[in-house]
């Protein structure tokens, strides 16, 4: 439909072209716009649209350094990546061995379809039903503070991760482990010396999700970090809003600066990223 | 044979921690909020039973009405503008155009970043920036804030919702896209099917099953919306956009409704289960007939 008659000349469609590079702008605009405040004074914020939009006069960063001083910037940051690292880490761990060694036994024992749907069938609770008696349970077992919520994402995203890894296991023939089990190698050592290395595109897949959703998560922080006073990145911008009152440009300096990582990490793992998510949605 | 003893036992080993693990802290939880869900538990004190009771008064609290009144309006509008959208979008990055990869690298950037941070950005657009263009071009509904209009207030969490919905999907299309052979595009343009009519019966067909998990996940995101409320209204004006999730968190951690809520929470379970399967059989059919 769009691209009527030129396949067979393969001429590039540039009203397409033009089309989608004006759709650009309006994934521009918010971040051009917020990049423009960061940049300004209070006093550059007139009423009209070129407070928002003009160019600053004088280029500053101190926007930033206050921002970084008012949220605590290095300490969210820390925080953000500490949970974020750790989930990833073990999610790669746990899943994988999990999805392994039910997508294995699948077949044999009956019980471990049961177990496997069950985990499965974890991915249409919502976390609004499970948060009150989660804020509770935390706070009991002491685990009310950053390593709880570690511990909540690796169970969060079983469901998906276990799918997943069982899934991509379908496609490695039994008869490779069956060869290193003639030459005497335990289990534990079939997985970790053949089968994890080559679930290797399933390990980028998963971290990929897991490290965005729990990136960008406010939810489980606030709810069960809120005792602690440490911030992830996110809930350090909701949590500082009263204190950025009406100074939008510290404000805004402080949202870049949350953007800065992820897009940082997006830039340099398109590929991989891009790949991960399709991959999620469509296995 | 001891290769099998060892095979098991180790298996066995692995699962038993990680179905531990799970019944902790996703069942253990899920079973006290259903169990809460019988009392009239405040989240501190003492509570008693009180039955159905919860269930019952849920179905009469004019606040839980609207708040799912907004969030079904908010998804199923959401839902359906992401995907005509973005599969719009997923065409057009398809065809033979210039800068192929760059532009698909800038169309996913919205889905990268956080909700939250997106949903302030916006914010100060619609209090802003939107009025001030709203004025000198004399469209009334713009001239004054979204955000403060309890009947445009929704609409604007759309918009932002749609802003970083539309990335992902959009990918996802484009993956469906892909796997549409060449040949019958030249198949049909020599039968003279073009326009509308090579989009209905060549293409859509072919990408149905994409169409499918666009649904599902656009749908059940859409459902649990809660960064984009906190970010843009704090479920205001007069309570217009408060989302099913935000309601729960507001009313049951701090509005003294932990048990009331509770019921709520499993209520709203129950829905989210119910449109999936329904979701799922619906596209599955529709898979078969194809």
């Amino acid at each position: 439909m769009m691209s009527k008659g030129n396949k067979q000349t393969r001429a590039v469609n540039w009203p397409v072209t033009i089309l989608l590079i004006l759709g650009c702008l309006t994934i521009f605009f918010p971040l051009y716009m917020a990049v423009m405040i960061s940049m300004k004074q209070p006093s550059e914020m007139t009423n009209d649209i070129s407070g928002a939009l003009s160019l600053p006069a004088q280029w500053s960063f101190a926007n930033f350094q206050e921002a970084m001083r008012v949220t605590d910037f290095w300490h969210s940051l820390g925080n953000s990546l500490l949970i974020t690292v750790a989930t990833v880490v073990l999610s790669v761990v746990i899943h994988g061995l999990a999805g392994y060694a039910i997508g294995r036994s699948m077949q044999k024992n009956k019980i471990y379809n049961i177990i496997y749907m069950f985990i499965v069938s974890g991915m249409f609770v919502p976390f609004a039903i499970l948060m009150m008696p989660l804020v509770k349970q935390t706070a009991q077992m002491g685990v009310a503070n950053r390593f709880g919520v570690i511990l909540l994402y690796v169970v969060f995203y079983m469901p998906l991760n276990v799918m997943l890894y069982k899934g991509f296991l379908t496609n490695i023939p039994l008869a490779i482990e069956e060869a290193a089990r003639v030459d005497g190698a335990s289990t534990w050592k079939i997985y970790w010396t053949i089968i994890f290395p080559m679930m290797k595109p399933m390990h980028a897949t998963v971290a990929v999700l897991t490290a965005m959703s729990t990136w960008n998560d406010v939810m489980t922080p606030l709810v069960i970090m809120s005792g602690t006073g440490k911030n992830t990145l996110p809930l350090a911008q909701l949590n500082f809003q009263t204190q950025f009152g009406t100074n939008y440009n510290l404000a805004f300096a402080s949202y870049i600066l949350a953007l800065i990582p992820i897009l940082l990490f997006y830039v340099i793992c398109q590929k991989q990223i891009i790949n991960g998510v399709v991959n999620g949605a469509v296995k | 044979m001891r290769g099998d003893k060892d095979r098991e036992r180790t298996f066995l080993l692995i699962t038993i921690p990680v179905v531990a693990l799970f019944i902790c802290f996703n069942t253990l939880p899920l079973i006290k909020g259903f169990i809460y869900s019988f009392t009239n538990f405040k989240g501190y004190g003492s509570y008693e039973w009180v039955g159905l009771r919860n269930y019952a008064d849920l179905f009469t609290d004019a606040r839980v009405a609207k708040s799912y009144w907004f969030t079904f309006k908010y998804a199923l509008l959401g839902t359906i503008l992401t995907n005509v959208i973005s599969l719009v979008i997923a065409m057009g990055l398809n065809s033979k155009i210039k800068g192929k990869s760059v532009l698909r690298g800038i169309y996913f950037i919205p889905n990268v970043l956080g909700g939250l941070v997106i949903g302030y950005i916006f914010s100060f657009i619609f209090t802003y920036v939107l009025p001030v263009i709203g004025q000198s071009l004399g469209i009334g509904v713009l001239s004054s804030s979204m955000l403060s209009n309890t009947s445009t207030a929704w609409i604007a969490i759309v918009i932002v919702g749609c802003w970083q919905a539309i990335a992902m999907n959009t990918i996802i299309y484009i993956s469906g896209l892909q796997t549409v052979p060449e040949d019958i595009y030249e198949a049909g343009a020599i039968d003279g099917v073009t326009g509308w009519r090579k989009f209905k019966d060549l293409t859509f067909p072919l990408i149905i099953p994409f169409f499918g998990i666009n649904m599902v996940l656009s749908m059940k995101n859409f459902l649990m919306v809660f960064d984009q409320i906190m970010a843009l209204t704090k479920g205001g004006p007069s309570q217009s956009t408060e989302s099913i999730s935000y309601l729960i968190y507001n009313n049951g951690m701090s509005g003294g409704q932990f048990g009331f809520q509770s019921a709520n929470a499993f209520l709203f379970f129950v829905v989210i289960v119910v449109i999936s399967v329904v979701q799922m059989t619906v596209m599955n059919k529709k898979e078969e007939q194809l």
